[in-house]
């Protein structure tokens, strides 16, 4: 199929042989498993289970609150240790609402509802509603609830459907390995999706690095006319889902806006296999498959985790370090984040675990910029990023705002090409988070002013009522002392 | 000789009659400039300022009586949006900004007085007489009146914790 070009991007050494060609493993059951609450965007999880108390594999440990959130289920049956603040997945190191399950490997289900006999007679709302309640999320690293993308069609109108299989980042294979493995759930998954979002065209994007995943789901999708694969050149950031679109439809997404916005909806294929599991055999997302790679990794693999297992486990089971890693990411190495420990565990969003060495994550002190202009070559957004990053240095983050800040997708190809080696990604993240952090602020100020006019307003409204009472009773006193002094 | 004198003043009299319908036509109730200013400020009215509230404090600026300085809960954002507003420069090295903090009763030793409820410029505090009191933490800004007039000392502040979703990156640190 014809391919569009996209400006700017990089091609980073893919090191995807590490484990290219290790099949995804089940990582044995950990002795303890600390599922967080909030493993999504939006708002946490609200548990439904206590201290003490027994549950099955695929129970419901916390329902999801409001719109966008998403429910957690156990991964395994067990006890529940408790509920409380546990290490966050998180580059912050701080702690975040967490059920503590000790497993006690009998794997007993949860008495549920059983799977609908045939997904495509139920209506597309029915399955967004199952896929919610499965705790799905976008499995590519955005942990946007699925089901919410899913409805979309109620406010778009969609043509097609983009399964996100570019898998552009760096040392990453989980959703190679997963495609070449379980093809046919994946195309399963795919059709169930697309039925729900009532779409004709389905494309799935996969990079040319991948040519077994290509052949795999093409040998899969055969039967079915209305999916189509295309092979993508193999450039970071491919799976970025608004190049990703541009660069099968020729259609810019426009800026802050969705892909829906130009009749597109793009899921990751991880999330499609969920879908399956969801729909065909009743079962909640309880388990991802995680790359564990990297320079500092004795033997790495492609594993499959429940989700809640501790970090030290995975790196455990892969032989542990041969030297002390630089850095240890959380996903690719270009948008991955540092964790602050190997304690913290799996969630939903996590595709990879690198342990780097100093070799692999290069040059550390920053030089002044030399204004080369390599960063606005690599910009795939056709930004200018040193231009950003000196307005957020002298401290004008509304001059970095103008320069396009907010279309920036902290894909990091900038800051891989400086010859200075600027933090030109963390420049950008600190001044969203800081604008963010603004907003917030005038956000309370505008609730306080509220509360202390109703206050002042109530105050008032009583006094009001005092003055009146005494002027009645004042009037009432008066009128019986006045016949007294007729009569006298 | 006339001619001039007479049309200057025709002229005089119907310029200074537009002006006069004009003045009573478009004015203005108060200082609009004011209201401007007084948006600035956070409108908690807790009087840290020593003003008695938001409104005298933003007049006070204006007039110079006060420096831009003056709000506490404002900090240094404040203070800066104040100094552009009205066109002073300001030293801001001598502010330091007040860590965003809540109070919180401590249940064991409040005697239900009422005292902090009724001080509250926000409505931040539940409670009633030989009750115990609890604060809505969304809703306290942190201005300290309750923890000042409390007999027992039972209210603390204490810090706002960052979490997961209000954390971010800090500022890269310069290169040499």
């Amino acid at each position: 199929m014809k391919l569009f070009r996209i400006k700017g991007g990089i091609h980073p050494q893919d090191r995807k042989q590490l484990t290219a060609g290790k099949a995804i493993e089940d990582l044995p059951l950990p002795a303890l498993l600390h599922i967080p609450l909030q493993q999504h965007i939006g708002s946490p999880a609200a548990p439904v289970v206590h201290r003490g108390e027994l549950v099955r594999k695929g129970q419901l440990l916390a329902h999801s609150q409001g719109a966008i959130s998403a429910p957690v289920h156990a991964p395994t049956s067990g006890r529940v240790m408790g509920v409380g603040n546990y290490p966050a997945h998180h580059a912050s190191g701080l702690s975040v609402p967490t059920i503590t399950l000790k497993p006690d490997g009998a794997e007993r289900w949860v008495a549920g509802a059983s799977p609908p006999a045939d997904p495509f007679r139920l209506e597309p709302a029915e399955i967004a509603t199952r896929v919610a309640a499965a705790g799905i999320v976008g499995m590519g690293g955005a942990t946007f609830p699925s089901a919410v993308k899913l409805n979309l069609r109620t406010r778009y109108t969609l043509q097609t459907l983009v399964v996100n299989g570019a898998e552009c980042e760096p040392y990453l294979t989980c959703d190679d390995r997963l495609m070449q493995e379980q093809a046919a759930e994946i195309i399963d998954g795919i059709r169930i999706m697309a039925y729900a979002l009532g779409v004709e065209n389905v494309v799935i994007g996969i990079e040319n690095n991948k040519p077994a995943a290509q052949s795999a789901m093409q040998a899969a999708a055969q039967a079915y006319p209305e999916i189509r694969i295309a092979r993508l050149p193999a450039r970071y950031p491919m799976g970025s889902e608004k190049h990703l679109v541009q660069t099968l439809t020729g259609r810019e997404t426009p800026a802050r806006g969705l892909t829906a916005d130009i009749g597109v909806v793009v899921h990751n294929v991880a999330t499609a296999f969920a879908v399956h599991d969801a729909l065909r055999h009743g079962r909640p997302l309880l388990s991802r498959v995680v790359t564990v790679s990297g320079g500092a990794i004795r033997t790495p693999n492609n594993l499959r985790v429940l989700i809640g297992t501790p970090v030290s486990d995975l790196l455990e089971y892969c032989g542990g370090y041969t030297s002390t890693p630089a850095r240890l990411i959380s996903g690719g190495p270009m948008m991955g984040q540092p964790l602050p420990g190997t304690r913290v565990p799996m969630v939903k969003g996590s595709n990879g675990i690198l342990a780097l060495t100093r070799k692999e994550t290069g040059g550390d002190t920053a030089m002044p910029c030399i204004r080369c202009g390599s960063c606005v070559n690599a910009c795939p957004c056709g930004l200018v990023p040193l231009e950003m990053a000196s307005f957020i240095r002298s401290g004008n983050l509304e001059g970095a705002v103008g320069f396009g800040l907010l279309d920036c997708i902290a894909c990091g190809s900038c800051a891989y090409v400086c010859p200075s080696n600027i933090r030109l990604v963390q420049y950008f993240n600190y001044a969203r988070g800081e604008l963010t952090a603004r907003q917030r602020a005038e956000h309370r100020q505008t609730e306080t002013r509220r509360l202390a006019e109703q206050r002042s307003l109530r105050i008032e409204k009583q006094k009001q009522a005092r003055r009146e009472a005494l002027a009645r009773r004042k009037s009432a006193a008066n009128n019986r002392r006045a016949p007294a002094g007729v009569e006298s | 000789m006339f001619a001039p004198l007479l049309s200057l003043m025709l002229l005089g009299l119907v310029l200074g009659g537009l002006l006069g319908v004009a003045a009573r036509l478009f004015r203005v109730e108060g200082n609009p400039f004011q209201t401007e200013v007084e948006a600035l400020f956070p409108g908690s009215q807790c009087g840290q300022c020593g003003f008695p509230g938001c409104a005298p404090a933003a007049e006070a600026v204006i007039t110079g009586k006060a420096p831009v300085t003056l709000c506490p809960p404002g900090g240094r954002t404040l203070a800066q949006a104040l100094a552009s507003k009205l066109g002073v420069t300001v030293d801001l090295s001598g502010i330091q900004d007040k860590a965003p903090g809540y109070a919180y009763v401590r249940e064991n030793l409040c005697i239900g007085c009422t005292r902090c409820f009724k001080r509250c410029p926000t409505d931040a505090i539940m409670g009633g007489p030989q009750q115990i009191h609890a604060v809505f933490r969304d809703a306290c800004t942190g201005c300290e009146l309750c923890y000042e007039v409390c007999p027992t000392e039972c209210i603390e502040m204490r810090p706002v914790e960052p979490t997961t979703l209000t954390w971010y990156w800090p500022k890269p640190l310069e290169a040499a």
